[in-house]
């Protein structure tokens, strides 16, 4: 039959279900294929910390959301077009997210009394009006699965789990996706379980042909290819644009990579990544305990290596003692800390942008660390180059404070050319520097206050360093009051001193009369930018300042600051940015905060901001 | 490496002492263990650049600032962690950790089981005073039950660790316990722990003239020695006494045990195997302070190969590369992955 083809300009869908259902793997496909297509995206994966939750429940619901569009986009999306629940517990958890007029498409498979009442439905929602207002496609997916692979070999429960292949078909159906490497896709992940390749791959396709045939499906929807700058793209994803960045800053610098890092949700991925890169002379180190990961880091900095250790707010809590001795002994170190829900373990799979100050300021004594902040997917790529680029220019640890969003959310990335990437190389101290031809590790660079990195192996150049505050120029201990003044706050100086390598301020000011900026760091980038169009579409003024270097400040800010009657900072913590620039500034501002464990909604932002503009 | 090839680099004790002032508490043991590592040094036939000393925080913790090497004063309890990144990212380079019964045994005792069974290529020095020295005389991990202290005034309640049993029971390659005031001895164990491939653990009984006086004056003292510490050379009965007639033999039901006056060609004896492959008998010979705390063997207890952490990991890095070369071609190929769409 003939279905007619509706034109949509972009869409938002969200797949949810049982943790152990493959919800994230549809996810990721539907986005591939999507990417492919060569529309604008922007995913949100949401998952909850325990493995196999209690099938059924809604503490076990895991989903995944994806905007696309035909046009540049910069959020996940606020409220879904689209919710595809596998079953009760996935419809009850995410049906409260759905605008009236959402299409649902429910497996009915488990609607029965039991499960309904399990999660506290006395009676049936498809059948007693919940779902009025929503355009409900009820959909026996699971049944209409283990039909489709009722020849096979199969048990029953085996060709169930291809419901998820079966929906992402009939999904891919309604798109007009592409479908070619999903296929491959599947043979390729069961390479050594032909059977099982060949029933997903028999389920997806009877997913297709289930929307292309079935009158319940009378649209098919088209989402044109959003217009890009030239270039080749992918579809990345945070934390493996964040591996990929530190590979190539590497390389860049021509150094041998060191990572000892301990596992912990949701930076493990990073070292998953990396450990499959050895072959550009990548170490990776899984430490008996966050401390070690560290350790074992500043270790192979001492040695010569570009050390990195990648963790998230509680490993960095354990790091702390050590991110001391690394500022004290002024060696090049990237500590990237994936931030997630706090304090203590928190929301381990959910975002946050609680550790700024944890990064700024969680070690005793004064012991200042430059930050830096991607503010998307793909920037995390930029983002690990700038931090390899500091941290190897000034000889010092830097922080790279991703979060949950960015780790796992993903976008299309234009791939640069190796060639055009910053060169990052350095060398190391060879010859003795001082007067009368001895070695001085604590004499600088008089530009970046940065100290040679003579490294073992060198002859002539034997030194000592360590934790106990050193003498200026010679390294050696030193107890005296003056001096320990001095290397106070020359290592202050030298972090401060990075502000003067740093780019302009972008400021996102269209029409330069805008009186309320909105200024933000880290992953309310999309957010914010989607909450600004918003505004402007609406006739009204707003600028954006959005920060990557969160110590120091560019020295631009505090003058662009000045020039707005409001400043605005939405954050997911209770002001932690905030804070800092009114200490530093002396300018109020309006924090605008949310704790959530998911990214701010634009539409709320907008609305917000549109307040505090007619307030004004 | 050859007599010859070791002095050929012409380095003498002098060389690895450093211009800085030496600040250990006058009598101190570590003084005794420094003049002994300084002068063991030159035999090692490597070239100062190539020599790093690594410790964490604590008395014995100082020694880098002492040695004209590269080194590292890190901090508490983490030099073997710190040790792990340094050495397995640099196989070319001697590395060796100084550290504490606190600092290895307490607060860093992660670190050091981590490092013994992953067999990184790291020479262990642990000073054992069984004492807190720089924080002014506290118990230590290794202090004996019932210790007054300023801490414990009704005596400490905790069991203390036997350093040499812990670290088998670790599998650790390499494990041999000397003693500060026993130049040679010491020495000896150094040589030995120097010339082993793999982590080597060396417990150095220490005395801390200021807060633990005379801890092991019951094996320095000529007229009780012989009674208590038990000689262990690779090869050699375990026979002691002044007049040799005590020895460890195996008991009927296979475990280890002391005896008096036992008489030449007792087929019980034990010779010593320091190269035995299972780690029981050395841990055996470890547990003989158990039956009465003052048997001290002394010596290496166990030495046996295994693959290093270290050349295990370069042997990946070189499999890896010798695959497919880490080339800017192949890092380009890395960023476009398998789905790429290009915009014209």
């Amino acid at each position: 039959m003939s279905k007619s083809v509706e034109q949509l300009d972009r869409v938002v869908i969200r797949i949810a279900g049982d943790s152990g259902d493959g919800m994230q793997l549809t996810g990721d496909r539907f986005t591939a294929e999507t990417a492919l297509f060569g529309n604008d995206l922007s995913t949100l994966p949401n998952f909850p910390a325990e493995i196999r939750a209690p099938q059924g429940t809604l503490a076990g619901v895991s989903s995944f959301q994806l905007h696309f569009a035909d046009h540049d986009i910069l959020t996940p999306g606020d409220r879904p077009d689209v919710l595809v629940a596998m079953n009760p517990a996935a419809l009850k958890a995410n049906v409260g997210d759905l605008p009236k007029g959402a299409t649902l498409i429910v497996d009915t498979h488990d609607f029965t009394a039991r499960a309904l009442g399990r999660i506290g439905w006395q009676s049936n929602p498809l059948e007693d009006g919940t779902l009025e207002g929503f355009v409900v496609h009820a959909v026996e997916l699971t049944k209409l699965t283990l039909d489709a692979l009722a020849d096979t070999q199969l048990s029953r429960k085996d060709a169930g789990r291809s419901k998820n292949m079966f929906a992402l078909g009939l999904l891919s159906w309604m798109y007009s996706r592409p479908t070619e490497n999903t296929i491959n896709f599947v043979r390729q992940k069961f390479a050594s379980k032909p059977e099982i390749a060949d029933a997903n791959i028999t389920a997806f396709r009877a997913g297709w042909n289930y929307g292309e045939t079935t009158e319940a499906f009378a649209v098919q929807y088209e989402v044109k290819p959003a217009p890009q700058s030239t270039g080749t793209y992918r579809n990345i994803s945070g934390n493996l644009a964040l591996a990929y960045g530190l590979i190539a800053a590497a390389r860049r610098a021509q150094l041998p990579m060191f990572l000892g890092a301990y596992p912990i949700t949701p930076a493990s991925d990073i070292l998953h990544e990396l450990s499959k890169h050895k072959r550009f002379g990548i170490r990776t180190f899984q430490a008996e305990d966050e401390i070690a990961g560290i350790g074992a880091t500043l270790g192979a900095a001492f040695g010569g290596a570009l050390g990195v250790t990648t963790s998230s707010g509680p490993g960095i809590a354990l790091k702390g003692e050590a991110i001391g001795l690394a500022v004290s002994l002024e060696l090049p170190l990237i500590i990237c800390d994936i931030q997630r829900g706090g304090p203590s373990t928190g929301l381990p799979t959910k975002t946050e942008q609680s550790d700024l100050l944890q990064a700024m300021y969680g070690r005793n004594g004064e012991a200042p660390v430059p930050i830096v902040a991607p503010r998307s997917p793909g920037d995390c790529f930029d983002t690990a180059i700038e931090a390899a680029r500091i941290a190897l220019t000034y000889r010092t640890p830097v922080f790279l404070l991703s979060d949950g969003y960015l780790a796992n959310g993903s976008e299309p990335w234009r791939i640069p050319a190796v060639a055009d990437l910053p060169d990052l190389r350095v060398e190391y101290t060879t010859e003795p520097n001082g007067p009368n031809g001895e070695f001085l590790p604590y004499l600088r660079d008089p530009e970046t206050l940065a100290r040679p990195w003579a490294v073992p192996g060198t002859p002539g150049l034997e030194h000592r360093v360590g934790g106990i505050e050193k003498a200026d120029r010679t390294g050696n201990i030193s107890y005296d009051p003056d001096n320990h003044d001095f290397m106070v706050r020359t290592r202050q100086a030298k972090v401060d001193g990075i502000a003067r390598s740093l780019a302009p301020l972008e400021v996102d000011d269209p029409n330069a009369d805008a009186r309320v900026l909105v200024l933000g760091w880290g992953s309310t980038y999309g957010p914010i930018g989607a909450a600004c169009r918003q505004i402007r579409a609406a006739g009204a003024s707003i600028a954006q300042v959005h920060l990557r270097h969160l110590n120091p400040f560019p020295n631009d800010l505090g003058g662009i600051l000045a020039r707005y009657q409001k400043v605005v900072i939405p954050e997911m913590n209770l002001g932690q940015l905030a804070l800092l620039i009114r200490a530093k500034y002396l300018i109020d501002t309006l924090s605008v905060t949310q704790v959530r464990g998911l990214p701010f909604k634009a539409d709320e932002l907008a609305e917000m901001l549109q307040g505090v503009i007619e307030n004004d | 490496m050859t007599e010859a090839a070791r002095g050929a680099l012409g380095l003498k004790a002098k060389d690895f002492k450093t211009d800085q002032e030496v600040r250990w508490c006058p009598g101190c043991g570590d003084y005794a263990i420094l003049a002994a590592v300084q002068g063991f040094m030159p035999e090692l036939g490597i070239a100062r650049e190539n020599i790093v000393f690594i410790s964490g925080i604590g008395c014995s913790s100082r020694f880098p600032y002492y040695m004209n090497t590269y080194g590292m004063h890190s901090i508490h309890g983490r030099a073997p962690a710190i040790a792990t990144g340094l050495s397995s990212s640099r196989p070319d380079l001697s590395v060796w950790v100084v550290t504490g019964d606190g600092d290895a045994l307490s607060i860093g005792g992660n670190h050091l089981i981590h490092a013994l069974r992953r067999n990184v290529n790291l020479k262990i020095l642990l000073f054992n005073n069984r004492i807190y020295g720089l924080t002014k005389g506290q118990y230590s991990p290794t202090s004996e039950v019932g210790k007054v202290t300023k801490s414990t005034p009704m005596g400490s309640l905790d069991n203390p660790f036997n350093p040499v049993s812990m670290a088998l029971g670790a599998e650790a390659t390499f494990v041999g316990r000397t003693l500060d005031s026993d130049r040679k001895h010491l020495t000896s164990v150094l040589r030995a722990a120097a010339d082993h491939q793999g982590t080597a653990l060396v417990e150095i009984y220490q005395n801390c003239n200021i807060f633990n006086d005379g801890a092991f004056d019951i094996l320095k003292d000529s007229d009780t020695r012989d009674d208590w510490m038990i000689r262990m050379e690779h090869g050699q009965p375990l026979r002691f006494g002044a007049d040799g007639s005590k020895a460890v033999v195996r008991a009927a039901n296979g475990a280890l045990a002391i005896e008096d006056g036992v008489a030449d060609g007792d087929p019980r004896v034990v010779v010593h195997d320091a190269h035995a492959e299972d780690p029981a008998y050395p841990f055996a010979l470890s547990r003989l302070s158990s039956l009465d705390s003052r048997y001290s063997p002394m010596g290496v207890f166990r030495s046996v190969q295994r693959p290093t952490y270290d050349a295990m990991m370069a042997a990946q890095l070189d499999q890896a590369a010798a695959k497919a070369p880490g080339d800017d071609a192949a890092l380009d190929a890395l960023l476009h992955g398998a789905d790429t769409w290009t915009v014209a």
